[in-house]
């Protein structure tokens, strides 16, 4: 049977090309691996293979031909005795997907939406009134959650430098080795890329690591296996198999340790989908939220802060608290101002609404703690109250959580503001050592107090 | 027909093993020319390395492997899928982005898995698949079963940091790994000998205290046997193993490589010379294994499994664009198989 040999793309985006040459002549025996042509693509000449055995029965492109539309019959191959037939007159012309005409090209536009429902705002309270509560650092509530969450599940181990022998660097993983072993606490070399990378083959395995980085600062070593291994892999492999983890340690600026020590990275693992992000405040959020990230089936980024490690929150004494990913928590109703924030930047949100009360303005405090799923019902109920919204965060302005609150806002809530959305953030500079330039170039609750006047028009 | 039970001229290999290594050769090689031929209509797009010249290496180490084992690799990753046992028809509705493909079509070339057949991807970024391996023998030893995980990687990625630090770890852990390099001897366009002094690749494993060695990576017979030691190590809890594969890709780096960094004879003279195919072909004629009737029969098999693949590739829808949404998140953990 003749079989038409077709012009062939050569590169992701060849639609047509030059036929440079021919190395087979009508007559030749050519058989699979047999370089029969050169061809000129917008990028390189290219040798082309033939695929089948036979004859060269006809070329009908002669070489130096150029613009040769990719899937154009460019030669027949015959067998052995068999006459040459006309180009086109076999089934083999130029193939298209099977369902082109319903290619995403020609997709309504609804489909192309996200079709995420809009869900309610959910303020109910993290505990019932009456729980019992204990004074707790956010250290300590880490290490309970991550205590509890081993004792529940033995596929939960944790991986880091210092993280067993030494206690941790921070101390978070304190008690840790001798109550589970080596086996389930274990110290890594100092090679971030690497461990990082195992953790995620582990989890592949069935396995829920914990991976600690000794600070986020180091895991921009391993930031290939954060976002291409780990968060993925659910999608590249049609959901068959995924990455159910957790990386965390300290983010952001400690004190006094420089550009490359000083970095809020919310933003950065917030764009990603396929990531869980979180930032907690409290102790209690510390706590109700590593719990539920160890079970989360999906990788956790989870954003701890060096400086609130040491302070102390209550914490509701119960056999298994835990706080759902995407609820935001009002931390201060108000009426005159909302004002967004997480993490460390909540202690000055909340600084900023006790001086402000003291001049009368009454400002509401949100507490998002998860930034993906990041509960923008809460955000938007409260910005329809008041009217009004400034954000808090010591990450850099461009491309900030802050910005992306801002848009959504302003998408969903238009006609509610009446005022711009005001974004308080970090200074757009490396951290700086100095002990005032640094005190400067974070964001300050006088900043916060400003931008809130601001909105006001106080 | 049945294939005559024979011992073989040179050391005990039986016609059944032999046939069975020239069938899952040939696939590998049918099946990567056909990739070649739709990826020339347009059928499939974007990259695809192809993996023509090397077949005797996952087919020599996967006769090495037991039920349960796990494999890893690269983006030039179709013959490890045929040689695993994944249907042709996923991989190549796979390749042409259809519903039908391991990965609802997803993923592409560089990017399936199977959960069935243990093989953990299908990686794009060179190297990154070397801590994912090590990671997938740490679940094992964690677990305390006797399983062991294939690590592929090629000489390009030998240069790659994360290598070293997983080889650190590995050794350090014991893990039950075994790293084989695919040493086809360019990086794209840059051969071995252009990217690095070192003798050898296997040896930098003495660094960390991994035992190795290099294996003939055209003879399908030498890997299986190379792969059976490197297990044996890993099973017996001994720590990872490494296997330096010597072999050779006929193709272009990618379809759009006009590889141009190498000769024309050069390619020629392993086709002639070393081709893992013809060697074990030889075996079988020359052992009177089989016939060359019996052979054709074999080909004319192959070239209907195909087929029967290229037609499910083109005919298989694409995927629903509510597909576009799926698969971001989960709400169970995913089961091991």
């Amino acid at each position: 049977m003749a079989t038409e040999i077709l012009m062939p793309a050569l590169s992701p985006t060849m639609e047509e090309g030059t036929l440079a040459k021919w190395l087979v002549k009508e007559g030749d025996t050519v058989s699979s691996g047999d370089i029969m042509a050169e061809i000129e693509t917008d990028k390189a000449t290219m040798e082309f293979e033939a695929v089948d055995e036979g004859i060269v029965g006809k070329i009908l492109i002669a070489e130096g031909t150029e613009g040769v539309k990719v899937n154009d019959v460019i030669a027949i191959l015959v067998e052995d005795g068999e006459d040459v037939p006309e180009a086109g007159a076999s089934s083999a012309s130029a193939p298209v997907p099977a369902d082109k005409e319903q290619s995403s090209e020609t997709a309504p536009a609804a489909a192309m939406e996200h079709p995420a429902p809009a869900a309610p705002a959910d303020t109910s309270p993290d505990w019932e009134e009456g729980t019992e509560l204990k004074p707790t650092t956010v250290r300590e509530a880490l290490r309970d959650a991550m205590a509890e969450e081993m004792r529940r599940d033995e596929d939960v181990f944790l991986m880091g430098e210092e993280v067993a022998e030494y206690q941790g660097a921070y101390k978070i993983s304190q008690g840790l080795l001798d109550e589970f072993g080596a086996k389930r606490v274990i110290d890594t070399p100092i090679t971030e890329h690497g461990f990082a990378g195992i953790g995620v083959g582990a989890a592949f395995g069935g396995l829920k690591p914990i991976v600690e980085f000794m600070t986020f600062n180091f895991a921009m070593q391993a930031i290939d296996h954060i976002i291409n291994s780990a968060a993925k892999t659910l999608y590249m492999s049609g959901g068959q198999m995924g990455a159910p983890m957790v990386f965390r340690g300290p983010n952001g600026a400690a004190a006094r340790v420089g550009a490359q020590h000083s970095q809020d990275y919310a933003a950065w693992y917030m764009q990603i989908p396929g990531l869980k992000v979180v930032m907690p405040y409290s102790a209690s959020d510390a706590k109700g939220l590593m719990k539920t990230a160890i079970r989360d089936p999906n990788p956790v980024i989870f954003l701890e802060n060096e400086i609130l490690y040491g302070r102390t929150f209550d914490v509701p004494v119960m056999d298994d608290f835990t706080i759902p990913f995407g609820k935001a928590k009002i931390e201060r109703a108000g009426d005159d101002v909302t004002i967004v924030s997480f993490g460390i930047g909540m202690t000055y949100a909340l600084q900023a609404a006790e001086k402000l009360a003291e001049d009368g303005i009454n400002a509401e405090v949100i507490n998002l703690r998860s930034l993906r799923p990041m509960d923008m019902p809460t955000v938007l109920e409260s910005v329809r109250k008041t009217n009004r919204c400034v954000t808090v965060e010591e990450g850099w302005p461009q491309g900030s959580v802050g910005g992306y609150i801002a848009t959504t806002i302003m998408q969903e809530a238009f006609d509610y503001l009446d005022a711009p959305v005001l974004t308080c953030t970090g200074k757009d500079v490396p951290m700086p050592y100095a002990a005032n330039l640094e005190k400067h170039a974070l964001v300050t609750t006088d900043e916060v107090i400003e931008a809130v006047k601001k909105v006001t028009y106080r | 027909m049945p294939p005559k039970k024979k011992a073989a001229a040179k050391s005990n290999i039986s016609a059944e093993e032999l046939l069975g290594h020239y069938r899952e050769m040939l696939l590998i090689r049918r099946f990567e020319e056909k990739a070649g031929q739709l990826y020339g209509m347009g059928l499939i797009g974007g990259f695809c390395h192809l993996y023509i010249g090397q077949e005797a290496v996952v087919v020599g180490l996967e006769a090495a492997a037991e039920e349960g084992d796990k494999r890893v690799t690269s983006y030039r990753d179709h013959g490890h899928m045929l040689a695993c046992g994944m249907d042709p028809k996923g991989i190549m509705a796979e390749l042409t982005g259809r519903e039908g493909g391991f990965s609802k079509g997803k993923g592409g070339s560089m990017h399936m898995f199977s959960k069935e057949k243990h093989f953990y991807g299908g990686h794009g970024i060179v190297a990154a698949q070397v801590p994912l391996g090590a990671g997938l023998a740490f679940s094992d030893k964690y677990k305390g079963n006797d399983r062991v995980t294939f690590t592929y990687f090629g000489d390009g990625a030998a240069n790659q940091g994360q290598v070293y630090e997983t080889y650190n770890m590995a050794e350090l852990w014991d893990l039950p790994v075994v790293f084989v390099i695919e040493n086809n001897q360019y990086a794209m366009g840059t051969s071995v000998a252009r990217s690095t002094k070192s003798p050898s690749l296997w040896e930098r494993g003495a660094a960390y205290g991994i035992p190795g060695e290099e294996v003939d990576g055209m003879d399908v017979i030498k890997v299986k046997e190379a792969g059976e030691r490197a297990v044996a190590h890993c099973r017996a809890g001994k720590g990872p193993y490494i296997l330096e594969v010597k072999t050779y890709r006929y193709r272009g780096h990618s379809m759009s490589d006009p590889a141009k960094y190498r000769t024309r004879e050069e390619v020629q003279k392993m086709r002639d010379e070393r081709d893992p195919i013809e060697q074990v072909r030889e075996m079988i004629l020359k052992g009177k294994h089989a016939s060359e009737d019996d052979l054709k029969a074999i080909d004319k098999d192959i070239k209907a499994i195909v087929n029967d693949a290229a037609e499910f590739s083109k005919e298989s829808p694409e995927p629903a664009l509510e597909e576009l949404w799926t698969d971001i998140y989960t709400d169970v953990i995913p089961q091991e198989a």
